[in-house]
C-alpha cells in the first residue's frame, strides 16, 4: 500500500487500465475515482472526493448521507446534469447500455447468482457510454431512456401548465418517434395504471394531484421508456410516512416487473435497510463504507456508519438512551485533515488526523465490503462495536424486506 | 403560586379550531383543522402528538401557544381557566414557549446569538443585571460550549443542530414552565437529531418542564415521550403511555402509522388494507373520520362518531371496535380482531 500522495491505490479489483474495467455480465454503472468541486480558484469545495461505486443490473443501491455529504452531487455528475459552478475534476463514469429486454429479474431476489448463471444473458453485449466525456448528445440520448432520474420535489419538477397526459405524451414523442398518437395515449394510460393512478387523471393538472400522486406520476414518467437504471434523489422525503411506504412498495413491485436497477439517494438509512441490496454511506464527499445492506446495519465497520445505525430510535425492544453522533457535519470549505470524520470519532488515532484512510476491501460471511478507515487496516485493534458478526449472505435470518410483499 | 405535580401546568379541554377559507370567488367554507381536543401537560413529562400532515397537530400547538385563536374550548393554566377574550396575560406568554420546526427561518439572520438571546431577557426583566452572563448560562444549558465562542456568532455561522439549540435557548430564556416543540428535529441531519431529543429529555428531568413534542415520527415519540397522543384528520384517535401505544396499538390508524414507519428491527409488517390518504377537512367523513380507509370498518363507524373507549390504564382509543360489549350479549372476538389480524370478511359488514 503506497501512501506517497496520501491516497492509497484503489482496491485491486478496480485497478484495470483502459476504458471498460469490468466486463462482468451484469455491470450497469461504474464510477471510478470521481471527484467534483464547486467553484474554482483558491478555495474550491470538494463536494465529491474520489468516490468509486458500481451498480449491477437489477441491483438496488442505496446512497446514504447527510446534507452536504455529496450524494446528490454524485448523481448530478454521472448524469451530466451538474451545473456551474460544479466541476468534475477527476474520475470516470461508464454506463453499460445493454440491449433492451436482455435482462429480466426473477420473481424473488433479482440478484440470485444461481438464477443468473442458469439464465445467462446470452450473446447480448453492452454498448459502453462514457458519461463524463462522450458527446453531450450521446449522453442526452441515454438519459431518460436508459437512465431516468426522479427528484425530490415533484411539484417543482412537473410543469404546472401541462396536463399529466401531455407530459407523458411529450416524453414518448421525443424518444419513441415511431409511436402513433393513439399508441402514445394508450401507453400513457397504461403507465398511470401501473403506478396506481386511474387513467382519467390524464386530464388533470399537477396541482390537482396530491403530493404522493405527483411523485407517482414522476415515477410513471421515469419508467416510460424502460430505463435500466432509475436514480431517485430523496423521492419520498417530503411525503408522509404512510404515503412513503405505499410509493416504495409500488416502486419495488415495478422493479420486479421491469427489472431496472435503482440508485436510491436518501438521508434516511433506516429506509434503505428495508429496500436496498447494497448501501453506500457518504460523509463529507467521501464514500466511507459500502456493504450488503444487512451487513452494514447489523455489523457496521466504519465509526460513522456505526453512529448512524444508532441515530434512529427503534419501535421495539427496551428503551435505551442513544447518543447519535457527537458534533456536527463539517463545513466543506474547511474539511478536517486526514479522515474527515476524525473530530467526531470516538476511536480517532493520531494517524487519522494526518493521513487519509485507505480504501480497504474486507471479506466476511456477508460478502465483501469497502471501508475507508484506519482501524480496519489489520494493524490496529478493532473495537468490538466495529467488529460485530455480520449475518451470513443469503440466510433466512434476513431483515424484513419489501420484496415480494403484496398488498 | 405553587402547584403540585399532580395538577397539569397547562390543560386544554375540547379545543377546536376551524379555519375559514375562501373557495372560488364567492364561496366560503370551513376547514375543520382540530376538533374537541383535550390534552393535559404535567411538569416533568413529555407528551408527544403524532400524526401526518393535516392531522391538526401543529394547529394544536399554536392554540396552546395562543398564537391562534380558539374557535371553542377552554384552556387552564395551573388549574385556572384562562380568559380567551382578554389580552394574553404576561405570565402565560412567559411561561408557555413555542419552538418552531425550521431553525433556518426562525432566527433573525442579521443579529448575533448574543442579541437574539438577550432580547427576551431584557424585555421580561430577567437578566438580573448581567445580561452577558445570563446569555452565557443559557448557552451552557443547551450544551453550546464553550459558550464564549458561540455568543458572538451569527445564525449562518452555526450548523442546523446548533441553530435549533439557540432556538430552544431563546424559548428557555424567559424561564418557561411549558415548552411546545413543533417538529423540532425534522429539519436536522439524522446524526444530530438525537442530541436535540436528549436535550429535551434532559430539560424535562432536570428542570421539570412540561413538554409538548409534536412530530410525525412515531419512533422518536416512543423514544422521548411519556405519553403519546395520535391525531388523525383533526381528531384524537388514541392516547396512552408511549409503550402501550407502540407495543399494543388499539386504533387501526395507529397500527397503520406503526406499520408504515421505517423500522429495520421489525418483524414482517402487513397492513391488511389499502392505505389511501387522509380526507378533506372541509367535508370530513361522517362518523369516524378514519372509516373510509379502515379495513375493520363496521356500519356504525360511518354514522356515529366513536367516543374514547378505555383500553387500559390511561390508555383510550376512539374506535367502535373497543366498545365494551353488554354483559349478557357479549360478542366474542369483537375486540380481539385487532390483535389477530383482519376480521373475516363477513364480520365487518
Amino acid at each position: 500500500m503506497t501512501l506517497a500522495n496520501g491516497r492509497p491505490p484503489l482496491s485491486s479489483s478496480s485497478q484495470t487500465s483502459g476504458r471498460a474495467a469490468h466486463h462482468g455480465a451484469d455491470m450497469l454503472l461504474e464510477i471510478r475515482g470521481l471527484s467534483v468541486d464547486y467553484g474554482l480558484g483558491d478555495q474550491p469545495v470538494h463536494a465529491v472526493d474520489d468516490v468509486s461505486l458500481t451498480i449491477r443490473r437489477g441491483e438496488v443501491v442505496g446512497l446514504a448521507g447527510e446534507s452536504g455529504s455529496g450524494k446528490s452531487t454524485l448523481a448530478y455528475a454521472v448524469t451530466r446534469l451538474l451545473r456551474d459552478p460544479g466541476v468534475i475534476t477527476a474520475g470516470e463514469a461508464y454506463f453499460y447500455d445493454w440491449p433492451k429486454g436482455s435482462y429480466r429479474a426473477n420473481d424473488g431476489d433479482g440478484l440470485d447468482e444461481s438464477v443468473r448463471s442458469a439464465n445467462p444473458t446470452g450473446a447480448a453485449q453492452p454498448r459502453l457510454v462514457d458519461l463524463l466525456t462522450d458527446d453531450r448528445d450521446v449522453v442526452r440520448a441515454v438519459r431518460w431512456s436508459d437512465i431516468a432520474v426522479v427528484f425530490q420535489s415533484a411539484l417543482h419538477a412537473l410543469n404546472p401548465v401541462l396536463r399529466i397526459g401531455r407530459l407523458i405524451d411529450d416524453v414518448l414523442k421525443t424518444h419513441e418517434k415511431t409511436m402513433t398518437r393513439a399508441q402514445r395515449r394508450a401507453r400513457a394510460k397504461e403507465l398511470l395504471e401501473m403506478v396506481g393512478i386511474s387513467a382519467d387523471r390524464l386530464n388533470s393538472y399537477p396541482h390537482e394531484l396530491s403530493g404522493g400522486m405527483r411523485q407517482r406520476v414522476m415515477i410513471a414518467v421515469a419508467v416510460a421508456l424502460h430505463p435500466s437504471l432509475l436514480i431517485m434523489d430523496e423521492p419520498t422525503t417530503a411525503l408522509d410516512v404512510v404515503i412513503q411506504r405505499e410509493i416504495l412498495e409500488g416502486l419495488m413491485e415495478l422493479r420486479e416487473h421491469l427489472g431496472f436497477s435503482v440508485l436510491f439517494i436518501t438521508h434516511d438509512l433506516s429506509l434503505l435497510i428495508e429496500i436496498a441490496d447494497t448501501i453506500a454511506v457518504m460523509y463529507a464527499g467521501r464514500l466511507v463504507e459500502k456493504a450488503p445492506a444487512k451487513a452494514l446495519f447489523r455489523a457496521p465497520r466504519h465509526p460513522y456508519t456505526y453512529g448512524l445505525t444508532r441515530s434512529f430510535p427503534s419501535l421495539h425492544g427496551p428503551k435505551k438512551v442513544m447518543a447519535g453522533i457527537e458534533g456536527s457535519p463539517p463545513d466543506l470549505r474547511k474539511v478536517p485533515s486526514g479522515c474527515p470524520f476524525h473530530p467526531r470519532c470516538a476511536w480517532a488515532m493520531d494517524i487519522c488526523k494526518t493521513e487519509d484512510p485507505p480504501v480497504l476491501t474486507l471479506h466476511d460471511v456477508s460478502g465483501s465490503r469497502e471501508v475507508l478507515c484506519w482501524l480496519q487496516d489489520g494493524r490496529h485493534e478493532v473495537p468490538p462495536e466495529l467488529n460485530q458478526v455480520p449475518p451470513t449472505a443469503g440466510t433466512a435470518e434476513a431483515l424484513p424486506s419489501m420484496r415480494g410483499r403484496r398488498p | 403560586m405553587n402547584v403540585g405535580e399532580d395538577v397539569p401546568l397547562l390543560e386544554a379541554v375540547d379545543v377546536t379550531k376551524h379555519y375559514r377559507v375562501r373557495v372560488g370567488r364567492m364561496g366560503r367554507s370551513i376547514v375543520h383543522a382540530a376538533e374537541n381536543i383535550s390534552v393535559a401537560l404535567y411538569p416533568g413529562t413529555v407528551t408527544a402528538v403524532v400524526g401526518e400532515s393535516g392531522s391538526g397537530k401543529s394547529t394544536l400547538s399554536r392554540m396552546l401557544a395562543r398564537t391562534q385563536k380558539l374557535t371553542s374550548g377552554k384552556l387552564y393554566y395551573k388549574g385556572e381557566e384562562v380568559s380567551l377574550t382578554k389580552r394574553v396575560p404576561a405570565e402565560y406568554r412567559q411561561s408557555v414557549q413555542l419552538v418552531l420546526q425550521d431553525p433556518f427561518e426562525s432566527l433573525n439572520p442579521v443579529h448575533t446569538v448574543r442579541y437574539i438571546l438577550s432580547r427576551p431577557l431584557i424585555i421580561h426583566g430577567l437578566a438580573g443585571g448581567n445580561v452577558e452572563e445570563a446569555v452565557l448560562n443559557l448557552l451552557r444549558r443547551v450544551a453550546l460550549e464553550p459558550a464564549e465562542q458561540f455568543i458572538g456568532k451569527y445564525p449562518h455561522e452555526l450548523s442546523g443542530g446548533q441553530r435549533q439549540r439557540v432556538s430552544i435557548a431563546r424559548g428557555l430564556a424567559v424561564r418557561p414552565k411549558v415548552l411546545l416543540a413543533d417538529e423540532p428535529v425534522s429539519m436536522l441531519d439524522v446524526s444530530i437529531r438525537l442530541g436535540v431529543l436528549n436535550l429535551l429529555a434532559d430539560l424535562r428531568d432536570r428542570e421539570r418542564l412540561a413538554i409538548l413534542y409534536v412530530t410525525h415520527d412515531i419512533a422518536s415519540a416512543r423514544y422521548l415521550a411519556d405519553t403519546i397522543m395520535v391525531m388523525y384528520a383533526g381528531k384524537v384517535v388514541e392516547v396512552g403511555p408511549a409503550d402501550s401505544i407502540t407495543n399494543a396499538p388499539a386504533h387501526p390508524y395507529t397500527k397503520l402509522l406503526l406499520s408504515a414507519a421505517p423500522d429495520p428491527d421489525a418483524d414482517e409488517k402487513v397492513w391488511p388494507g389499502a392505505a389511501g390518504s387522509p380526507p378533506s377537512l372541509v367535508q370530513p367523513p361522517s362518523g369516524c373520520r378514519f372509516h373510509p380507509r379502515c379495513p375493520y370498518a363496521m356500519p356504525i363507524c360511518s354514522t356515529d362518531e366513536p367516543p374514547a373507549f378505555r383500553i387500559g390504564d390511561l390508555h383510550t382509543a376512539a374506535c367502535w371496535l373497543h366498545e365494551p360489549a353488554p354483559l349478557e350479549l357479549s360478542q366474542p372476538g369483537h375486540t380481539a380482531s385487532l390483535t389477530e389480524g383482519p376480521p373475516a370478511s363477513g364480520e365487518s359488514t
